[in-house]
């Protein structure tokens, strides 16, 4: 590829935002059908070794994906991203929550707001991704909860793993 | 572990607050007495040392005494467990979007057959 399809991640504690900026190798209207069609999701949203799983997705203003992602032991992590602007295909803003099987948000967790925007780059496409916690303390505790969830934790098997492979 | 959650939510309660956040951040610049830390805030000294207090007690900075200066400098490993999570959250996209880059070109070859 010629082109810098390298990810930007920029971890903002002050302002309690992360931002995440990618070019894909693709027209616009694929890369959006890639973040918002159920089946596109459940090939690419779990980051390895994680499956994902929908149990709901409605994407219009008020409408909401539900689903999981899941370890190979089946241990499941259940989100919900509640959409509430959408103009195709510039961007969408949602807020992100964690759930159950159900779907019930969890109202001791706090929730992010997502916005997602899309632009062409010379026949590719720019995905913008700004994440924003309402304050510090709401940040702290899902960073908490991360790490008692143990979803981190995988992770960090699967980089030791990798060291341990390059020997 | 949960030690770990404890301290991160202590640190995070810590940084809430204007105040603190501005002291770190001053601090990361390198070391500062009291009094000059409490200088840009306008607040009496009492209330400026209570925001030095919970700093001290999240772990986050720790201060020393020298004659009658008081200095204060930031913790950098407390510091750095807040990076790790982020570096965590980083690792997540990267693998995240390597699948997407996979399926796009995956979804492009499908319609170049058609």
């Amino acid at each position: 590829m010629n082109f810098d399809s390298k990810l930007v991640f920029l971890a903002d504690t002050t302002n309690h935002t992360i931002t995440v900026r990618k070019k894909f190798a693709a027209g616009r209207q694929l890369v959006w059908d890639c973040h918002t069609k159920q089946d596109y999701l459940d090939r690419w949203f779990a980051p390895e070794p994680l499956t994902t799983k929908t149990k709901h997705m409605d994407f219009r203003p008020g409408g909401y994906w539900h689903y999981a992602m899941i370890e190979p032991q089946g241990q499941e992590y259940w989100s919900r991203l509640d959409y509430q602007t959408i103009d195709p295909i510039d961007r969408y803003i949602a807020l992100d929550g964690f759930t159950d099987e159900t779907g019930t948000v969890n109202p001791d967790m706090p929730q992010a707001n997502w916005e997602v925007t899309f632009s062409d780059a010379s026949g590719h496409t720019l995905v913008q991704t700004v994440i924003t916690y309402r304050s510090a303390e709401d940040l702290g505790k899902v960073i908490a909860m991360g790490m008692e969830a143990g979803l981190t934790s995988t992770l960090e098997r699967l980089d030791k793993l990798l060291l341990t492979l390059e020997k | 572990m949960e030690n770990y959650s404890h301290d991160l939510d202590t640190a995070f309660h810590a940084l809430s607050d204007p105040t603190r956040r501005a002291v770190v951040s001053r601090l990361m610049r390198g070391p500062a007495p009291v009094k000059e830390l409490a200088q840009p805030f306008g607040m009496g000294l009492p209330s400026f040392l209570k925001h030095l207090k919970i700093l001290e007690e999240s772990g986050l900075i720790i201060s020393s005494k020298e004659g009658r200066v008081r200095t204060c400098e930031v913790r950098a490993e407390r510091l750095t467990a807040l990076e790790r999570w982020f570096d965590e959250q980083r690792a997540i996209w990267e693998s995240r979007y390597e699948k997407l880059d996979g399926l796009l070109m995956n979804l492009r070859g499908e319609k170049d057959e058609l």
